[in-house]
């Protein structure tokens, strides 16, 4: 079977910023493939060039075995999308905008009717079809988006940071929504994403991107054991002497982080007692310890040395918001 | 044709509820011809109309109007692209001439709604229609002025980031071209280095056509009207399609 979306080397660079670098992945049919990364990383530039939207500078893509700049409209019918920044028409109605849609798409009249009733159904948006869509909320607009990207049976969805903005009840909805979509229509979905929790809980494997380069991709579990076991955090005065002492067999790795060393290793439960004692033999004062089972912060933490700190993309990404807001 | 069509669609959608937008471009033309068309009424003299002012009025009430609202309908693709719409009619596997052709029908068909209210306006206000034939004729030229003026918003709105700029076309390139296209006053009147401008505006052929249409009487040649604003429609629809498929999003 064909893959559902092939990449190989993909590069955009737009002057001398390189905003896409060699990238290269395999997505199979039916999988939820995650791109994981901070804002900026180049997750949307990626996904821009496999919906056609921009042109690579170098390397090639296909879906479903589409070339994404030879078959543009091959691909353009062959996926749906869900833009990062909404693109419904305000002044339509929920059924006028899918309707739109379905009428660029081609769809016969009768079949468009049916599968608008259905998939207003399937998003929970059939008592409001009627309405206005400037009188929904963020989530119902979104799942509104989501309805209208699966209109015309695309077998690749592009889901662009599906929940940005969202609050929490409504992202579990979503989260809920896109799970049982894959599992129902089998459909392959390709998302971008910032926020940990999201990857870990929808997809089935991850890439995790970094100033447009890949730096591991796996499935979710996978990427979480590749840096070995649990984490125990020891915030510290004294890092350096802290990291001297802290040898032994059952420790796998130790790292710095400004004021915190951190303690890969296994049953840390069972070993957190052995930290403290080594520690405070060697009269090291101990600010604090905690202790966590890896997760895919962790997993980029180890693999870019950095968090993707998701508070300050969250506060840039508001600003930006309100900004918009306001000029509209 | 479908495409076409279902771009008109929305545009109509669009247009019917906005009902502020309606009244808002149909008010400003229909107080010029209230306040310069009876206020002057009796001053002035202009030669094939006598003392009716208002007469020669009506048709370039018609003609602001339809120029007004295309060019309106033309520029607010901008909002398109700032509230994302226009990434979904982008993406979707259409050409961008079928979007081009559809936002431009759509925005002359507006335009050439408002100016129809203007003339049962101006019926009301003792507009005489010389025939029905004449009655198409105008309509015609309306239909012209519009795709043309649209077809200019949307190449201005492919340049723009977002609508700051907006005054300042208004100011600088429409309402000039209004002023100056013989909407107001005869364009014989004018003086000699002055008179040249206003034969270079294309809306002064547009104003002229309708002019001749609804009364019978005009200053151009209604056949040279015809081949010059229907050139320049033709011309701002290339160039509009052609800075529109440039649009990345």
């Amino acid at each position: 079977m064909t893959p559902a979306i092939q990449v190989t080397d993909l590069t955009k660079t737009f002057g001398d910023l390189i905003a896409v670098n060699h990238i290269s992945f395999e997505i199979e049919q039916g999988e939820i493939f995650g791109l994981l990364g901070p804002n900026g990383a180049g997750k949307t530039t990626t996904l821009s060039m496999l919906a056609t939207m921009q042109r690579p500078t170098s390397g090639s893509g296909t879906i479903q075995g589409k070339d994404i700049e030879k078959d543009e409209d091959g691909v353009r019918k062959a996926i749906g999308i869900v833009f990062q920044d909404q693109s419904l028409d305000e002044e339509l109605t929920a059924r006028e905008n899918m309707d739109f849609h379905g009428r660029l798409y081609r769809i016969p009249p009768d079949l468009r009717r049916q599968r608008i009733d259905d998939l207003l159904r399937l998003v929970e948006l059939h008592d409001r079809k009627d309405d206005l869509v400037k009188t929904f909320s963020g989530g119902m607009r979104r799942r509104l988006e989501i309805a209208r990207g699966l209109l015309h049976h695309p077998s690749v969805l592009f889901l662009d940071e599906p929940t940005l903005g969202l609050d929490p009840q409504t992202r579990n909805h979503l989260w809920h929504y896109i799970a049982t979509l894959s599992r129902e229509k089998n459909i392959t979905i390709i998302l971008t994403t910032h926020y940990m929790e999201e990857a870990d809980r929808l997809c089935d494997r991850i890439a995790i991107i970094d100033q447009g380069s890949i730096i591991a991709l796996d499935t979710p579990q996978n990427l979480k054991d590749s840096i070995g076991g649990d984490i125990v955090t020891v915030r510290t005065s004294d890092i350096n002497a802290a990291v001297q002492i802290l040898t032994g067999s059952w420790i796998e790795q130790v790292e710095l982080h400004h004021d915190e060393v951190r303690i890969h290793l296994h049953n840390a439960e069972q070993r957190i007692s052995d930290i403290i004692t080594l520690l405070n033999q060697h009269q090291i004062q101990i600010h604090s310890v905690s202790m966590h089972k890896p997760t895919l912060e962790d997993v980029f933490l180890a693999f870019t040395g950095k968090r993707i700190r998701e508070q300050e993309g969250d506060k840039k990404e508001m600003m930006r918001r309100q900004f918009k807001m306001r000029r509209h | 044709m479908d495409i076409i069509y279902t771009i008109w669609l929305r545009s109509m959608k669009r247009y019917i509820r906005s009902k502020s937008r309606i009244i808002g471009s149909i008010s400003m033309p229909m107080f010029f011809l209230l306040f310069l068309g009876f206020g002057l009424n009796s001053v002035v003299n202009i030669p094939g109309f006598g003392e009716n002012y208002i007469q020669f009025l009506m048709p370039g009430m018609v003609a602001m109007s339809v120029l007004f609202t295309s060019v309106f309908s033309g520029i607010q693709i901008i909002w398109d692209k700032q509230f994302g719409f226009l990434k979904e009619t982008l993406v979707a596997p259409v050409t961008r001439m079928e979007i081009m052709l559809g936002q431009t029908f759509g925005g002359a068909t507006t335009a050439v709604i408002q100016g129809i209210l203007i003339m049962v306006i101006s019926l009301a206000l003792g507009l005489k229609v010389q025939s029905m034939f004449g009655f198409l004729i105008a309509l015609g030229f309306m239909v012209i002025i519009g795709i043309s003026f649209t077809a200019f918003g949307i190449a201005i709105a492919s340049r723009m980031e977002d609508m700051t700029g907006f005054q300042l076309i208004m100011n600088f390139v429409i309402f000039p071209i209004f002023g100056l296209s013989g909407a107001l006053f005869p364009i014989r009147s004018l003086p000699d280095w002055l008179s040249p401008i206003t034969r270079i505006d294309p809306l002064t052929y547009g104003v002229e056509g309708i002019r001749y249409g609804l009364t019978g009487a005009s200053q151009i040649n209604p056949v040279l009207c015809f081949l010059v604003i229907g050139g320049f429609a033709c011309g701002m629809t290339v160039i509009g399609a052609f800075l529109f498929r440039k649009i990345s999003i």
